[in-house]
């Protein structure tokens, strides 16, 4: 007879009472996760399809109808996308060197990773308005360097927000890489050579693979959180760079429109679940 | 790696620490500012901006109410978070891994969306409270760091432990206390310092929340920005890095930065 079998009835008192307690456990934090998230989401939803004479679908036509707001929604993107797609670039190698440093140069790159990501957004964005400001230090460096002769605008153009974005969410994306990267065992790439392969093809078909897991996961944290960023453009583009983060926050702060800023939000939320979903499904397949 | 690889690797390292770092350093210098524009590399130095912290519109209120609400959200969470990776970690809950991704997705999901969904559902109950409502609503912005951490801490610790501290005759009670929660330590106060964090720095929930009289300290600090940006911000924005600094030092002194970045070794 097998262990299973000996061990039944499944309902004994012992395995409800460790159940029981698993529950209890597990209650509180559920209460909050349904009654302060899962559940305002839901009325979000409903109160995205009412306006001022009840049910409708007038928020949604608006806001996907209207090429300004469209151009909004790609404002979004454009800036989820170049903030994520710099960020890796910037990420990737970096990861390795990281994992290759050890004692107290590890842990100083480590800090340099820490300290910001641990630091206030709306400091460091404050910090990139003193830094592009046309008579910021920026400016003076590259009139030092001879690069350029008159200071360019750079505070409120779409330059200082990317820079400012990739610097806020480059934390993000640079330890999942990391932590991937330095559990890499460099007898991989070294069988791979043994075997032929050239430099290229050993990064294409075994490094890059391998790391992959960690590059879908910060390739998801930065993007769902640049997408959504509203301190960033905020201070860095303002009014001329609207974004779905902006209009959100203007139909419920100025305008009072609840069920268009609600639609908004709708929007911006079934952008972040795909991407959740997305990252999810790409980590799961096989390799 | 070829060499050319490794280079380029040291570089973008390099590079990328100095990027991150900048805009810390330059809010530092500019603290000192002589002046009140922004005059760098500084020409003297000047303490005088950060006398003036204290004397800004409405400072004082708004960073006790942002300590009360990350610290009490932080110890709420730090509970229930905990209580719920124990079970999660134990295995004999049904359905454990759905409710193990469902708790840390809020870290996922856009701040200002929750926001404008708790605002829209503290009215649809009647709960206005300004201070109970920043309260509730930065549960969820912390339980998420404290269950996503306590999580992969439980999942590395051995329930066994317990049994045999039993065996060996200690009490239940006795048998958690000087095993397990020594163990777990280092997560926990991983998670404290995080959660404690994420709250302290919120602005995209508690701006809709937040009425004229209950403002937290970010909701403040982009006002001033927004309406006279001098160097007395950039002298507060020292001091909140400086606290940051010192709570990262600790705790690297405690349980070592490298484990935060999720490495085992």
């Amino acid at each position: 007879m097998t262990e299973a079998a000996l061990s039944a009835p499944v309902a004994s008192p012992k395995v409800d009472r460790e159940r029981l307690t698993a529950i209890g456990f597990v209650l509180p934090s559920f209460v909050i996760i349904a009654g302060v998230f899962a559940l305002p989401l839901v009325l979000l939803l409903g109160v995205s399809f009412v306006d001022a004479n009840g049910l409708t679908f007038a928020n949604y036509k608006r806001l996907l109808g209207a090429p300004y707001y469209l151009w909004v929604i790609w404002n979004s993107l454009r800036l989820g996308l170049l903030t994520t797609l710099i960020a890796f670039l910037i990420s990737y190698p970096a990861a390795f060197a990281l994992a290759r440093a050890r004692g107290p140069l590890r842990s100083l790159l480590l800090a340099t990773l820490f300290l910001p990501l641990a630091a206030s957004v709306i400091v460091k964005a404050f910090a990139w308005t003193i830094l592009l400001r046309s008579d910021g230090i920026v400016n003076e460096t590259l009139i030092a360097l001879g690069i350029i002769e008159d200071p360019i605008r750079m505070i409120f153009t779409e330059t200082a927000l990317i820079v400012g974005a990739v610097n806020i969410f480059l934390p993000f994306m640079i330890l999942p890489i990391y932590a991937i990267v330095a559990q890499l065992d460099s007898r991989y790439a070294e069988a791979a050579a043994t075997l032929g392969a050239s430099p290229v093809v050993t990064f294409f078909r075994v490094i890059l693979p391998l790391t992959l897991p960690g590059i879908i996961a910060g390739v998801a944290l930065a993007f769902s959180l640049s997408v959504s960023a509203y301190v960033v453009p905020t201070l860095l583009i303002g009014e001329k760079y609207p974004t779905l983060a902006t209009t959100i926050a203007k139909a419920y702060l100025l305008a009072r429109e609840p069920g268009f800023g609600a639609a908004a939000g709708v929007v911006l939320l079934a952008i972040a679940i795909a991407v959740v979903a997305l990252s999810a499904r790409l980590s799961r397949e096989p390799k | 790696m070829t060499r050319a690889a490794i280079i380029v690797c040291w570089v973008m390292a390099i590079g990328l620490a100095l990027f991150l770092i900048a805009p810390l350093l330059v809010i530092a210098a500019a603290s000192f500012s002589p002046t009140p524009v922004f005059d760098l590399p500084l020409t003297g130095a000047s303490t005088r901006w950060y006398g003036k912290i204290g004397r800004l519109d409405g400072f004082w209120p708004s960073l006790l109410l942002s300590l009360e609400i990350a610290l009490f959200s932080t110890a709420i969470s730090l509970v229930c978070g905990t209580l719920a990776a124990i079970a999660i970690a134990r295995g004999k809950l049904p359905g454990a891994n759905v409710f193990a991704t469902a708790l840390v997705s809020p870290l996922m999901m856009p701040g200002l969306v929750l926001g404008i969904a708790l605002l829209q559902g503290f009215r649809a109950v009647g709960f206005t409270a300004p201070w109970a409502t920043l309260l509730v609503a930065h549960l969820v912005i912390t339980l998420p760091y404290v269950a996503r951490t306590m999580i992969s801490g439980l999942a590395r610790f051995d329930f066994t432990l317990i049994e045999a501290a039993r065996t060996l005759g200690c009490t239940y009670p006795g048998s958690v206390l000087r095993v397990m929660v020594p163990a777990l330590a280092p997560s926990f106060l991983i998670a404290g310092i995080f959660s404690f964090l994420a709250s302290f720095d919120n602005y995209p929930v508690s701006i809709f929340l937040a009425d004229v009289r209950t403002k937290t300290l970010p909701i403040r600090m982009l006002q001033y920005i927004e309406e006279a940006p001098d160097p007395t911000l950039a002298a507060l924005s020292t001091l909140i890095l400086a606290g940051t600094v010192i709570l990262l030092f600790v705790s690297d002194r405690v349980v070592g930065l490298h484990r935060m970045a999720g490495t085992s070794d």
